[in-house]
C-alpha cells in the first residue's frame, strides 16, 4: 500500500446537512417560515440517493441519520485515520438545483454561515467551499464578497452541470470575484438537473448518471478553455471534484487537434489546451477510476505530463475505497507526496493562511 | 485573390498503396431531387411547402456553422460540379481508387434521421436507402451501404431494416449518436432485435439532433465544442447500452463507433467497472463487466484519429482497447479527414496493421471477407 | 541543387498563386504585394495539398471577443484540417511557443518532452532574375 505521509491535505470531503431543521437558526425569517408553511422538504439532488452503496461507505454510516453529520464524527472518520492535517469540506446540499433566485440566495448563504459554525469552529483542521446561488450570478458574487473575509474558505463551489457551460461569459464576474480573493474554483461532480444530465437524454439509472459525470466535466473543461476563461483569468485556479482523472489525456487529445485547425474561431486560445490545464486546472484524486494494474496507472501518468495535477482526496463518505487505501498501491513516495500534500498547498493559497 | 491555376501533381500510385477498409464514407445528394424517384408526390410536395426541420431552429444549415463550406475538405469538390461527395467519378479517382480503398462503408448524412416529422422521416430514410443502391453499391463493388432507419420511430425501423436484411449490399444499420433519449433506450430496442436478427452490427455516427443540449450542462458557444462534444456524447450513447443491457439481451449484436475517435474507450471502461461493481444492485440484468461487453462486441473507426505529443501515447491506448477493435476510416470527404499513408504513425506490426486498415472490418461487416 | 524558372516574373497577380512541379516536388508561389514566396505544397500535418487551401488573414484576440484582423491575404489554411500557415515563414499558428504572448505562471512540468510536431511547412525562397522567378532546388 502506498503509505500517505503524515500531513495529507485531503481536498474533498461531504459533510451532511443533517436535516433542513439544521440550518433554520441560520435563515431570515422569511425563509424559515417558507419552509415550514409551504412543507419544503429535504433539499437532496438524486446525484446520491440516500442509501446507495456509493453515497456512503457501510462503516461510513450513522446508527440513524445521516452520515457525516457532525465535526466529531468527521474527525474520527475521515481525519484521523488518515493523519490528514486539512480537509477541505464541499457542501453537496441540493441548493443548485432550485429554480428560485431568492429562495437559492438565501440556502446558500444558511449553509455557509452553519459551515462556519457547525464545523470551522469546532475543527480546525476543516476548511470549506462557499456555496453559491449560481441561479443569478450577481448574488453568487456577493456571497462570495460576504464570506471570503474568512480566510477558511478557500474555494467557490460549483456543480459540475448546471443551465449554461462554466465557461461562458455571463459566468465570469463568479472567476473576477475568485481572482480578486484568491480562491479557488471548485467544479464538482453533481447536476442542477436543469438539463438532462447526460448530453443525449435522461438516462434510466443511477449507474449511468455517475459515470455520466466524467463526461460532463470534458466538456465543461472544454468550455472553460475555448471561451478563453484562462485567458481572462490567467491566475484563476480550477480544481475538478470527484470528477475521476484518467479521461483527461484523451481529452486534451482531442481538443488540441480540433484546436489546431479550428483555432481561428476562437483567437483567444493563445496556448495548447494542455498547457492550460498543467498551468491552472488541477483535479482530485478520488474515484481513481483507473485501470486494474500499476503499469498502466504509471503510463497514464506519462500521457498526463505534469505530476501536479492532481490532489489527494478521499471523498469521505462516498464509498471510492475500501480502509485507508485512499491512495492507489504502489505509487512512487515522491510522487504521493506532491499528490498529498506539495499540489494541493500549491493550489489553495489560502490554505496556509490559518486563522487563530 | 483565391484563383488557383494548376499544374498536374504526380500521385502516388495505386500499387505502392497497402489496400485498406475505409468505414465511414459521406456520399452526398448533387440536389433535393435526387431523391424524387423514390418519394411519393405528396412528399415531394410537402418538402417544397414546409421542408424537413429537424430538432433545431435553422430551415438550412446545421445548429452551429461549421468551419468550412459542407464540412468538407476544400480540394474535394468534383470538377463537374456539385458538393464534396455527390460524384462518384470523383470519388472514385481522388479517394477510392488514389488510396487504394478494398471497402468503403457508405454512412449518409442529411437523410431524413431525426427529422421532426416521423412519416417524412421514413420515407425520407428509405428514399436514402435506395438511392444507395442504385447510385453507389451498384455502381462500385467496392462500396456497401449502411441501411439508414427513423430511429426514433422504432417499429418503422425495425421494418425498413427487415426489408434489407437479405440484401448482401447493405452490412450495417445507421444510427446517430444524439438521440431524443439515450441509445439503450427501450425505446430503441425494436432496432437492435431487427439488427440482430438480420446479422448486422449497428453503427453509431457522432451528431445527430434529438433536441437535447450538446453538454449535459447546457449549450456550448462555438463549433468547436460541438465538434469536441462528440466523444462525450458517444461515450455517454455507449455508457447507456450497456447498462440498459442491450448486450445482454442480444447476445450478438455488435456496435460501431463512428466518428468520435477512440482514445475515450479505456478510460470509459475503467470507470464503468469501477462503478458498476459498487452500484451492481441497481442492475441485476448485467450478468458480466462493462467492459467485457465493450472488449467484445463493441468497435470504434479510427477518426478522427487522436494525435498525443509524443505520438507513442497512442500505442498505449490502442494496447488498452485492443488492436482488434479499430476498423479504420477516413470520413471522406470531411475536413477532419484521416489520410491512411498519415494516419498511424506510430509503430505496429504487419499483423496489426492489417487488421487496423482492413482485417477488423472483414471481421465485423458481413459477406465482406477476403 | 540547381535553378528553375517556374513563371514569369508578371504571371501571378498580386494575392494570387500559382502551383508548379519541379523536380518531383510540387511546390507553390505565392505574390505578397509584389514579393513572392514559395511552400512546398504537402501539409506536414498528414501531407494534404496545402497550398490549394484559402488564403485569409490573421485572426488573433488579445482578450476573448475582441478580434482583431490582420495580414490579409498572408496567412493559408491546409484545405484539410485547417492548419494555418504564414506564407512568408511558412510558421504554423499552432504551435504553442510560437504564440505566447503574454506571461503565464507557467510551472515546468516533470517529465515532459520536447513538444513533437510538424508545425512548420517548408519554404522554398523564391528570387526574381529580370522577368522570372526561381527556385533553387
Amino acid at each position: 500500500m502506498s503509505l500517505l505521509p503524515a500531513g495529507a491535505i485531503d481536498c474533498d470531503i461531504h459533510p451532511s446537512v443533517p436535516s433542513v431543521e439544521a440550518l433554520m437558526p441560520y435563515l431570515e425569517d422569511h425563509w424559515r417560515e417558507q419552509v415550514i408553511i409551504r412543507g419544503i422538504d429535504e433539499l437532496n439532488s438524486i446525484s446520491y440517493p440516500l442509501n446507495s452503496p456509493l453515497t456512503c461507505r457501510a462503516d461510513w454510516k450513522a446508527a440513524s441519520g445521516r452520515p457525516a453529520a457532525s465535526a466529531e464524527v468527521v474527525a474520527r472518520q475521515a481525519l484521523d485515520p488518515f493523519g490528514t492535517s486539512i480537509a477541505i469540506a464541499n457542501c453537496l446540499y441540493g441548493i443548485q438545483l432550485l429554480f428560485s433566485e431568492d429562495m437559492a440566495a438565501a440556502f446558500a448563504r444558511a449553509v455557509n454561515d452553519w459551515m462556519v459554525k457547525e464545523w470551522l469552529d469546532k475543527e480546525p483542521r476543516l476548511r470549506a467551499s462557499i456555496v453559491v446561488p449560481t441561479q443569478n450570478v450577481e448574488m453568487a458574487v456577493d456571497e462570495i464578497n460576504r464570506c471570503a473575509a474568512d480566510k477558511r474558505f478557500v474555494q467557490i463551489l460549483l456543480l459540475v452541470m448546471g443551465d449554461t457551460p462554466l465557461g461562458r461569459r455571463h459566468h465570469w464576474p463568479i472567476y473576477a470575484a475568485a481572482e480578486k480573493h484568491g480562491l479557488a474554483v471548485g467544479i464538482h461532480a453533481g447536476s442542477a438537473y436543469h438539463n438532462p444530465p447526460t448530453p443525449v437524454g435522461w438516462p434510466s439509472y443511477y449507474t449511468e448518471d455517475y459515470v455520466g459525470q466524467a463526461q460532463a466535466f470534458q466538456t465543461q473543461l472544454t468550455s472553460m478553455i475555448c471561451e478563453g476563461v484562462f485567458t481572462k483569468f490567467p491566475h484563476l485556479k480550477v480544481v475538478l471534484l470527484e470528477s475521476g482523472f484518467t479521461w483527461l489525456p484523451a481529452h486534451l487529445w482531442r481538443l488540441t487537434k480540433y484546436w489546431r485547425g479550428l483555432r481561428m474561431e476562437i483567437p483567444w486560445v493563445d496556448r495548447a489546451p494542455g498547457d492550460i490545464v498543467r498551468s491552472n486546472v488541477r483535479l482530485s484524486l478520488q474515484p481513481v477510476d483507473g485501470p486494474p494494474d500499476l503499469a498502466s496507472l504509471m503510463k497514464l501518468f506519462d500521457h498526463m505530463q505534469s505530476d501536479e495535477l492532481l490532489l489527494f482526496s478521499t471523498d469521505y463518505p462516498h464509498y471510492q475505497f475500501d480502509g485507508t487505501a485512499a491512495i492507489p498501491d504502489g505509487l512512487p513516495a515522491e510522487l504521493v507526496r506532491k499528490i498529498a500534500i506539495d499540489n494541493p498547498r500549491a493550489t489553495y493559497a489560502r490554505l496556509m493562511e490559518t486563522v487563530g | 485573390m483565391n484563383e488557383v491555376r494548376t499544374q498536374p501533381i504526380p500521385e502516388a500510385t495505386v500499387a505502392s498503396k497497402v489496400a485498406v477498409a475505409d468505414g465511414d464514407i459521406h456520399p452526398a445528394r448533387q440536389g433535393p431531387k435526387d431523391y424524387h424517384p423514390w418519394l411519393s408526390q405528396r412528399w415531394q410536395a410537402h418538402l417544397d411547402e414546409y421542408g424537413s426541420p429537424a430538432r433545431q431552429g435553422w430551415q438550412v444549415g446545421p445548429a452551429y456553422p461549421k468551419s468550412q463550406p459542407n464540412a468538407s475538405r476544400r480540394d474535394a469538390y468534383p470538377p463537374e460540379g456539385g458538393r464534396p461527395g455527390s460524384s462518384l467519378g470523383f470519388m472514385q479517382q481522388q479517394h477510392l481508387d488514389t488510396n487504394n480503398v478494398a471497402l468503403g462503408i457508405l454512412n449518409p448524412l442529411g437523410s431524413g434521421q431525426g427529422v421532426q416529422n416521423p412519416e417524412l422521416s421514413a420515407a425520407l430514410c428509405h428514399a436514402t436507402n435506395e438511392w444507395q443502391l442504385a447510385e453507389w453499391t451498384s455502381k462500385d463493388s467496392r462500396l456497401r451501404a449502411s441501411v439508414v432507419v427513423p430511429y426514433e420511430d422504432a417499429v418503422a425501423s425495425a421494418a425498413e431494416i427487415r426489408r434489407y436484411a437479405g440484401n448482401p449490399a447493405f452490412v450495417q444499420v445507421l444510427m446517430l449518436s444524439r438521440t431524443a433519449e439515450p441509445l439503450g433506450s427501450r425505446k430503441y430496442w425494436p432496432i437492435y432485435e431487427a439488427a440482430a436478427e438480420a446479422g448486422m452490427p449497428v453503427g453509431v455516427h457522432a451528431f445527430g439532433y434529438g433536441g437535447n443540449p450538446v453538454t449535459p450542462g447546457g449549450w456550448p458557444s462555438y463549433y468547436i465544442e460541438e465538434m469536441t462534444g462528440h466523444s462525450q456524447c458517444q461515450q455517454a450513447a455507449l455508457t447507456s447500452l450497456i447498462i440498459e443491457g442491450v448486450f445482454e439481451r442480444w447476445p450478438t449484436l455488435k456496435m460501431v463507433m463512428i466518428e468520435a475517435g477512440f482514445a475515450w474507450a479505456p478510460s470509459l471502461a475503467w470507470r464503468l467497472d469501477k462503478h458498476w461493481k459498487t452500484l451492481r444492485s441497481e442492475t441485476p440484468h448485467l450478468k458480466r463487466l462493462p467492459s467485457a461487453y465493450m472488449r467484445e462486441r463493441v468497435w470504434w473507426t479510427t477518426q478522427p484519429m487522436e494525435e498525443p505529443e509524443p505520438r507513442a501515447h497512442l500505442l498505449d491506448t490502442i494496447e488498452w482497447l485492443g488492436w482488434d477493435r479499430l476498423i479504420f476510416a477516413t470520413d471522406y470527404p470531411h475536413w477532419d479527414f484521416d489520410d491512411p499513408a498519415h494516419a498511424l504513425p506510430v509503430r505496429a506490426t504487419e499483423e496489426q496493421r492489417r487488421a487496423f486498415f482492413l482485417g477488423n472490418a472483414r471481421n465485423v461487416y458481413r459477406g465482406c471477407g477476403a | 541543387m540547381s535553378r528553375h524558372v517556374v513563371a514569369t516574373a508578371h504571371e501571378i497577380p498580386e494575392g494570387g498563386r500559382k502551383l508548379v512541379t519541379v523536380r518531383g516536388r510540387p511546390i507553390a508561389i505565392f505574390n505578397l504585394k509584389g514579393e513572392y514566396f514559395g511552400l512546398l505544397n504537402r501539409c506536414p500535418h498528414q501531407g494534404g495539398p496545402m497550398c490549394e487551401g484559402l488564403i485569409t488573414g490573421l485572426r488573433e484576440a488579445p482578450m476573448p471577443g475582441d478580434y482583431v484582423y490582420s495580414r490579409a491575404g498572408e496567412i493559408l489554411r491546409c484545405p484539410w484540417h485547417g492548419w494555418e500557415f504564414d506564407i512568408r515563414t511558412g510558421q504554423s499558428y499552432c504551435d504553442p511557443e510560437r504564440i505566447r504572448t503574454r506571461f503565464y505562471p507557467v510551472e515546468v512540468a516533470t517529465g515532459q518532452t520536447v513538444v513533437e510536431g510538424p508545425y512548420v511547412a517548408e519554404t522554398i525562397p523564391v528570387s526574381v532574375e529580370e522577368q522570372y522567378l526561381v527556385v533553387e532546388m
